[in-house]
């Protein structure tokens, strides 16, 4: 057990950006979001998974949609907090611990907003060690945890429930509504036991995306260079460097889709992504990483991740490839998250064995 | 021939440039008006110059940026978020530092309207309730109103019909609409619109007094004024849209020390009267922010130089012990205020002066040994600590000192390789105003039905380069700088709106 502070927000949100892959809802929001919530409760208690018992009710809440909504329709604030009541009064149970769902950008502090709202503590663990951009794409899914019944919230006071045949009709259907929302809403759902959870979520990424953020500002203060820093701690490789000259983005279906191109020494790069970064490739066609494995784009000098929806023509990025964590490089992992789930060919191969 | 003018918080410096050659340049006093310290530097050029034709007067100023990081003669202002039921969880100001949002007051509205992403109304506007925030805005006695919209950069309509509601109870209000001013990302683009606001009553002031002192002095020209990124707006322009000279100041400097240095990398640190700024030149650009810069503070999202501002300059007040130096200065009172003018108060141009390596003013300087030698370490203790900060590489790289503060330092600073004092250096910013760039700009909205969007894109890129061109620019000069499309879902025909901007020189 320990006590997550608003000072251990800033390190929190910079390595969770990183995490985020370009998505996850935007970083600096999240964190205020969650500053002000406990500027009036005080610290919130993070636990380890293995400190519930094992019949503990654990429910994960997050916010779906595309992030260059969230950015621009800032939430009403409490639509967290009301999708995790909803959902506890479907259930009939008391919820024990909130947990985020995926650490990646805003979703990593909008548990804490919702802890610090109700008192609850936050679980570290997320189910991607990454960000996904669709419902279901979480190692829970993969353990056979069910999406549903589950709750999507927005600010004008509407919450719909849902209770789906599968994990990827919950994806369908959260998102339609989603968009109906506005194109962003909040969600509770995957609601299991701490039994379930210790199998079916990746344990410590929030203190992993604090380690990472606490290793690039103390790296910029330094003057050691902040790329090779988040390389460092996350077993990352460097893929690409150069200036945007294009990002073509567009709101699909409640997703930021489109793409963007980086200049190199004498090739261009090629970014798709459905929020999340999801393959780059050169224009020539050579991949260099899919999906599972994380793909981040930073700032080349001062290392500061950026999202998609602050991608700009004339940036200097490095783009860099992250290996994902295991649970992704099973069979069904790369069913669920790979390259083939967002229409790609080819079959995946881990970002180590393409650059090397 | 061109005239730059700089006017910073203590002095302000004018330059008659031919093309690339400065021809005569003077330094006069900030007056408090601004006029009288302006139509007096131009008559000292013309008393140089006597034969000069000028065709132009462009002005960069860091006077309202001044303002806002010294939190003075900004106009209480309202915010108004066209937002509700969504928009709550972060009201306006949310992360401002806390004396500056007492400045301007807490003044936040929320209202219902604002945008979907797809263009749906969030809530219908609601007149009613927007013409009585406009009363109680008007009983408060605050006459700036920012009014930001969710969605506004994809559809401006309902900040338009709100600043018509406000304005029918509140005619005298200036409104300054935040589609007009940032980009998309809602708390970014608010915090540029009240900070645009609050200084609108300053800067149609000082505008105001420009244009009547070239009145004066028979100078029928253009006035520009510098803006962020090194281009020229109308004077009248920059009365309605203050925020855009924020980073006038460093910006020209930078461009001034590159251009009379004929350096093209390396740290550039301009010490004025009141502020210094560190900042880099990659290519003999200013090297650019990355994401988000803070003013005072406050984030915004503009496209601007990456630079540090530190409160020290020749004005800077100097404690008993001399180890505090800043970041209260006395500005333009310099020359009245100082030791070395008979005034009472030590400044950091006493400290140059006593200590012999400059000779200012009209009054000797004596002061404790002590004293000088604590301010002298703190001086440099600060600019050494700036540049390290801004420097992203460890090793010792080349400095261009520019600006009228740079007597107060020596020529050896740490994790500098050599320190670069150009010619004319100490008017770097008025150069840097004389060599601004020209603009061409495309914002216009282009259906894709019928046709790719590499093809649109390429053709908005080609016409605003031939804009640029045609307003003056060199064409193998002209860069495209700024290029982003923005879908417009709620619109037939797949279209999207398109924003070029390309700059050359002139």
């Amino acid at each position: 057990m320990r006590q997550l502070r608003i000072e251990d927000l800033d390190d929190l949100a910079t390595g969770a950006a990183v995490l985020g892959t370009g998505g996850g809802g935007n970083p600096y929001r999240g964190k205020l979001m969650a500053e002000l919530a406990m500027r009036e409760t005080g610290p919130v208690t993070v636990l380890e998974p293995d400190e519930l018992d094992d019949d503990a009710l654990v429910i994960p809440v997050w916010n779906i949609g595309a992030p260059v909504c969230s950015m621009e329709r800032i939430h009403k604030g409490d639509e967290g907090l009301r999708a995790l009541r909803a959902l506890e009064k479907f259930l009939g149970r008391q919820v024990a611990a909130v947990s985020p769902v995926e650490v990646g950008g805003s979703n990593s502090t909008l548990p804490l907003r919702v802890a610090a709202q109700t008192g609850l503590p936050v679980v570290d663990c997320d189910g991607m060690g990454r960000a996904y951009p669709e419902v279901h794409m979480v190692t829970a899914t993969l353990f056979g945890v069910p999406v549903t019944p589950g709750t999507v919230v927005d600010a004008a006071g509407n919450c719909v429930y849902l209770e789906t045949a599968d994990n990827e009709e919950a994806e369908r259907l959260a998102r339609v509504v989603c968009v109906q929302m506005g194109g962003t809403a909040s969600m509770a759902a995957f609601s299991m036991s701490a039994r379930q959870l210790r199998e079916a979520m990746i344990p410590g990424t929030l203190r992993l995306a604090q380690r990472i953020g606490g290793t690039i500002r103390q790296a910029r203060r330094s003057h050691t260079d902040p790329v090779q820093a988040t390389l460092e701690i996350t077993g990352g490789l460097r893929l690409f460097e150069g200036k945007i000259v294009d990002v073509e983005r567009r709101v699909t279906r409640g997703w930021a889709k489109g793409h963007y191109d980086v200049q190199g020494k004498d090739e261009v790069l090629r970014v798709d992504f459905q929020n999340e970064f999801l393959i780059a490739r050169t224009l020539a066609g050579r991949v260099l990483c899919t999906v599972p494995d994380l793909i981040a784009a930073v700032d080349t000098q001062t290392g500061e991740p950026i999202t998609t929806e602050n991608l700009r023509y004339g940036y200097r990025v490095t783009v860099l490839g992250i290996p994902c964590d295991r649970r992704w490089r099973t069979p069904e992992g790369i069913a669920l998250g790979g390259p083939g789930h967002f229409g790609y060919e080819g079959s995946y191969v881990p970002v180590e064995e393409r650059v090397n | 021939m061109r005239i730059g003018i700089d006017v910073g918080g203590t002095n302000t410096d004018a330059v008659l440039m031919d093309g690339q050659r400065v021809l005569a340049k003077v330094k006069t006093p900030t007056t408090p008006d601004v006029t009288s310290g302006i139509a007096t530097a131009l008559c000292q050029l013309r008393e140089d110059q006597p034969g000069a034709h000028v065709d132009a007067v462009m002005v960069g100023t860091t006077h309202f940026v001044n303002a806002v990081l010294e939190r003075r003669d900004l106009a209480p202002t309202a915010a108004v978020r066209l937002c509700l039921p969504a928009g709550q969880a972060l009201p306006p100001t949310v992360d401002w530092p806390d004396e500056l949002r007492v400045t301007i007051g807490s003044h936040a509205f929320l209202a219902h309207g604002g945008r979907e992403f797809d263009g749906r109304p969030i809530s219908p506007l609601d007149a009613a309730e927007l013409r009585d925030i406009g009363r109680r805005i008007g009983e408060r006695g605050i006459r700036q109103v920012a009014v930001t919209g969710i969605f506004s950069p994809v559809r401006p309509d309902d900040e338009e019909e709100a600043a018509r509601h406000l304005l029918d109870v509140l005619p005298e209000a200036d409104i300054s609409l935040s589609h007009t001013i940032g980009r998309m990302s809602l708390l970014e683009r608010e915090n540029a619109t009240l900070l645009n606001a609050c200084l609108r009553p300053l800067a149609r002031k000082t505008i105001e007094a420009l244009t009547r002192a070239l009145k004066d002095l028979e100078l029928d020209v253009p006035l520009y004024l510098t803006q962020n990124d090194g281009t020229l707006m109308s004077s009248e322009y920059a009365a309605a849209f203050p925020v855009l000279t924020f980073a006038s100041g460093p910006t020209n400097s930078m461009r001034g020390a590159a251009f009379l240095s004929g350096l093209r990398d390396g740290m550039v640190v301009d010490i004025g009267g009141t502020t210094t700024d560190v900042g880099a030149l990659v290519a003999g650009f200013p090297r650019e922010a990355s994401v988000f810069v803070k003013i005072g503070g406050v984030r915004t999202n503009f496209r601007m130089p990456d630079v540090l501002s530190l409160g020290l300059g020749g004005g800077s007040l100097v404690s008993e012990d001399g180890g505090q130096v800043g970041p209260r200065s006395v500005a333009m009172r310099l020359t009245e205020e100082a030791l070395c003018f008979g005034g009472k108060a030590c400044v950091a141009t006493d400290i140059a002066v006593a200590s012999g390596v400059a000779e200012v003013g009209t009054h000797p300087v004596s002061l404790p040994a002590s004293r000088i030698e604590c301010a002298r370490q703190r001086i440099t203790a600060m600019l050494e600590e700036a540049i390290d900060r801004m420097k992203l590489i460890s090793g010792d790289v080349p400095l261009i000192l520019v600006g009228g503060g740079s007597i107060l330092v020596g020529s050896n600073l740490k994790g500098t390789a050599e320190v670069v004092r150009p010619e004319h250096s100490e008017a770097a910013n008025a150069v840097g105003a004389a060599i601004s760039q020209i603009s061409g700009e495309v914002d216009r909205v282009y259906e894709l039905t019928k046709r790719i969007r590499e093809d649109v894109l390429d053709e908005a890129k080609a016409e605003a380069v031939a804009k640029a061109v045609s307003a003056g620019a060199r064409v193998d000069t002209v860069e495209v700088v700024e290029v982003e499309d923005v879908p417009l879902s709620y619109l037939p025909g797949n279209a999207t709106r398109v924003r070029v901007k390309a700059v050359g020189n002139l």
